[in-house]
């Protein structure tokens, strides 16, 4: 019981460190490992992958902020300006998500991680 | 700015459908739309992202879909893992990094269609 539970604790902080390393490097790519890890090295189902990676991201986001801030390199008029209809948009999404099929949520995800992947790539 | 706007929107209903935090569009709003630099737009759009995955992570708590725990887990173990990713982008080419993680993507995105969903309960 204790092995099982140092295992997942293990698993978990490789996942998050490996996520926290992508977005470290391309300032993006938190949710692009968070959410395949959980769902095919933990077995958790899509939709509460999908949502324990935002607890992950709002975590995440937050430290880099602050350390950004730090810097001095936040525009809060303008991060506010992208930010708060994108609250909106989040509200729309979460609530889009459990009305349709997590096979259909699947492929959408697979589609957007090819396309970063593309852009990436040619960059 | 309308079209900042716009984006921004559509960046968060990404967020909510998918789970990801929508860095890849917001960077690219910042700059192209408002005129930031690169490194000001990597660093605002966290300011867009942190409270955009607030909401979204209560919704999705609402919604039955959070394991908190491990969403906690996940975050702490992130935030070393950036610090060195910061660390390493500043030693190892860029351009090999990116490659390596394109074709990380693209394996993943296989393994995603490939195997069947878990049942929901």
């Amino acid at each position: 019981m204790a092995r099982m539970a140092g295992r997942r604790i293990l698993e978990l902080g490789a996942i998050g460190c490996a996520a926290g390393l992508f977005s470290g490097l391309f300032g993006v790519g938190g949710g692009a490992i968070i959410v395949p890890m959980l769902v095919l090295r933990r077995g958790y189902a899509d939709r509460r992958a999908m949502g324990t990676s935002l607890v992950a991201i709002a975590i995440m986001a937050g430290a880099a902020m602050l350390a950004q801030g730090a810097y001095g390199n936040l525009h809060v008029d303008d991060g506010l300006l992208v930010g708060v209809p994108a609250v909106g948009g989040v509200v729309a999404g979460t609530w889009l998500q459990q009305r349709i099929p997590v096979r259909t949520v699947r492929l959408l995800f697979a589609g957007v991680l090819v396309v970063a992947a593309i852009d990436l790539a040619l960059k | 700015m309308i079209a900042a706007v716009v984006v921004g929107a559509f960046a968060g209903l990404l967020a909510g459908l998918l789970g990801v935090g929508g860095g890849v569009l917001f960077v690219p709003a910042l700059t192209v739309f408002l005129g930031l630099s690169q490194v000001d737009a990597e660093a605002t759009s966290l300011l867009a992202i942190m409270p955009m995955a607030l909401v979204g992570a209560w919704r999705q708590h609402r919604y039955g879909n959070v394991d908190g725990r491990d969403g906690g887990i996940l975050g702490a173990a992130a935030v070393p893992g950036a610090i060195a990713g910061v660390a390493i982008v500043n030693v190892v080419p860029e351009r090999v990094v990116q490659i390596a993680f394109a074709g990380l993507m693209l394996v993943i995105a296989w393994q995603m269609v490939r195997r069947r969903p878990r049942e929901e309960a």
